[in-house]
């Protein structure tokens, strides 16, 4: 490990990173807090979209001339790429897919049909997204097999009491989410895998929520599966990754089967091709993997150190102001400290869809409802709520304008500030 | 803000002092409406006159300030309508609604302050708030049958 590199002190007053997202450039009355459902795109990434139709189009894999070695290039470079960024050492072990729940209903339908019985055991966290819920739920009905659930106490903290009594002997997978959706909590990856791997359990982390904050090593991490997608981190919508160990990718069936994933078809069967194209079928979005490729740049360009040290002190300080409005309820942790990207609240009894409404006629965007993770605030008894999130390009006037805007809302139901 | 529009004077005076939020005494019909993924919980409640209009209208549960609001405004609507007429107005809120209909006159003549919803025709995410009650008038009388 290199020795960590001081990082420039800089005020959340000052953005020098706005400069880079034309919509944001074009809308400068807009506080936008919802990266947590899809972030802005810098234009490095639109101009790499372009770009790709521009000099390299034409389709991947099968074309035996230069402009189709262009584009299948495209494809591979942005793979490796990707396993670098994970601490992975073998590109092929990055399966291009649409998004997030696509890569996890892979991993549950391919490895998840020949490896989970009746009476087997699957263990995923309360906090999960739909996206890693509903997969193990539908699978786990079809094989007869239990579906359980390790549940946070009060602060969102995963204890390792609750590690070790929900993973056992029966359990055969640990889906999980790095970073919950809603109360912006991260969970204990590492030790989460170490008990599953005690019990030979595979580990499944759900990181849609995680890699566009933090630079992400799946060695360090432990896991044997890793899902995200490039829109949360600033690149196109419809591309997904999942990365997988390779011992276990191999083994695996396939999830879609057509075109690009055979290596031959007679009239009767198909064999398969290897690893990652196995898992790839039919004609890949290469202008969308390339344009992730520019995404990923822009991220390491100014750095994920530096990116992570402002979105932290950028969650910190809107978990701060938001404890401080005098009519405002944190879901999740008290710990400024402990939200990544994104705080969930309740203003007073006003219904989260108003709170929204009335925050978007002041140029205030956030998110508010059931934030796709309803088993949560079900069991939290919460109900709906608003979520205000943020990435790099965000700064103190944007979180100045939600204050503001919730006195606004404030205002309207009740008369007075 | 605009006064007259959503979040405005006269919609918010409909949520914090709803004229016809309340349990009706021997209702002829009642209906329960429900939108699973924001929550709002509405029962609707109808008495019919011995003419076949309706003569009292109310309703009873939660839900955000645009169905509870719209609630109340097609509550007050309904007074002395025929089932067929009020079938009629949900239809034509329905396309309000859905931007299908955009005619300020006429449906500030036909809805009279639900017109002020009008602006929801833009926010998708708020369609199914503003349309419970309506729609659970309209299936309620479809069916004509007491269901609580």
């Amino acid at each position: 490990m290199s020795e960590p590199r001081v990082l420039p002190q800089l005020s959340l007053a000052d953005n020098p990173y706005k400069v880079d997202y034309p919509l944001l450039v074009a809308n400068p009355e807009l506080a936008f807090l919802d990266s947590a459902a899809t972030a802005q795109r810098p234009a490095s990434v639109l101009d790499a979209q372009r770009s790709f139709y521009e000099t390299m189009n034409a389709n991947p894999l099968r074309g035996l001339y230069s402009l189709s070695v262009r584009a299948t290039e495209a494809i591979s470079d942005t793979r490796a790429h990707i396993a670098r960024h994970l601490g992975s050492d073998n590109p092929s072990e990055v399966i291009f897919c649409r998004n997030t729940s696509e890569a996890l209903n892979l991993v549950a339908r391919s490895y998840g049909v020949d490896h989970i019985g009746e009476g087997d055991e699957v263990v995923i966290s309360i906090m999960e997204h739909h996206s890693n819920l509903v997969p193990w739920q539908e699978l786990c009905r079809e094989r007869k097999a239990q579906l359980v659930y390790m549940r946070p106490d009060d602060q969102g903290t995963m204890s390792e009491a609750e590690i070790d009594a929900k993973i056992g002997p029966a359990t055969k997978v640990v889906a999980v989410t790095h970073v919950s959706n809603v109360l912006g909590v991260e969970n204990p990856i590492a030790a989460i895998a170490e008990r599953a791997h005690s019990v030979g359990a595979v580990v499944v982390v759900d990181a849609a929520q995680s890699a566009p904050h933090m630079a992400l090593d799946v060695r360090e991490l432990g896991c044997d599966f890793l899902a995200f997608s490039a829109h949360k981190m600033g690149g196109p919508f419809g591309i997904g990754v999942l990365w997988g160990r390779m011992d276990l990718l191999s083994e695996m069936r396939p999830f879609l089967t057509g075109g690009e994933m055979i290596e031959w078809v007679s009239e009767t069967e198909a064999g398969w091709a290897q690893v990652p194209e196995k898992f790839e079928a039919g004609t890949q979005d290469a202008a969308g993997i390339y344009a992730l490729d520019a995404a990923l740049t822009h991220l390491e360009t100014i750095g994920f150190d530096v990116v992570e040290q402002r979105e932290r002190a950028l969650t910190a300080r809107l978990c701060e102001r938001l404890a401080a409005h005098d009519h405002v309820t944190i879901i999740g942790p008290d710990d400024p400290e402990a939200h990544i990207g994104a705080v969930s609240f309740n203003l007073g009894d006003i219904h989260s869809h108003d709170v929204a409404s009335i925050l978007d006629m002041e140029g205030v965007a956030i998110r508010a409802g059931y934030h796709c993770a309803q088993p949560l605030l079900t069991w939290m008894g919460a109900g709906s709520c608003c979520r205000a999130s943020v990435a790099l390009y965000n700064d103190e006037s944007d979180i100045d304008r939600l204050i503001d805007g919730l006195d606004r809302v404030w205002e309207v139901f009740h008369g007075h500030i | 803000m605009d006064t007259s529009s959503l979040y405005g004077e006269s919609f918010m005076d409909h949520v914090a002092n709803p004229d016809y939020k309340y349990e009706m005494d021997a209702p002829t019909q009642t209906h329960r409406g429900v939108n699973p993924s924001c929550g709002d919980d509405l029962t609707l409640a109808i008495r019919l006159a011995e003419d076949g209009t309706i003569e009292e209208a109310a309703y009873t549960g939660s839900g955000c300030a645009v169905s509870q609001a719209s609630a109340d405004m097609m509550s007050d609507l309904m007074i002395g309508k025929t089932p067929a007429e009020a079938r009629r107005l949900c239809q034509l809120f329905g396309q309000m609604i859905r931007g299908e209909q955009s005619d300020d006159n006429l449906l500030e003549e036909e809805l009279d302050e639900a017109s002020c919803l009008k602006s929801i025709s833009r926010m998708p995410a708020r369609v199914k708030c503003a349309e419970l009650a309506w729609n659970t008038l309209d299936e309620m009388l479809l069916h004509g049958g007491k269901d609580a």
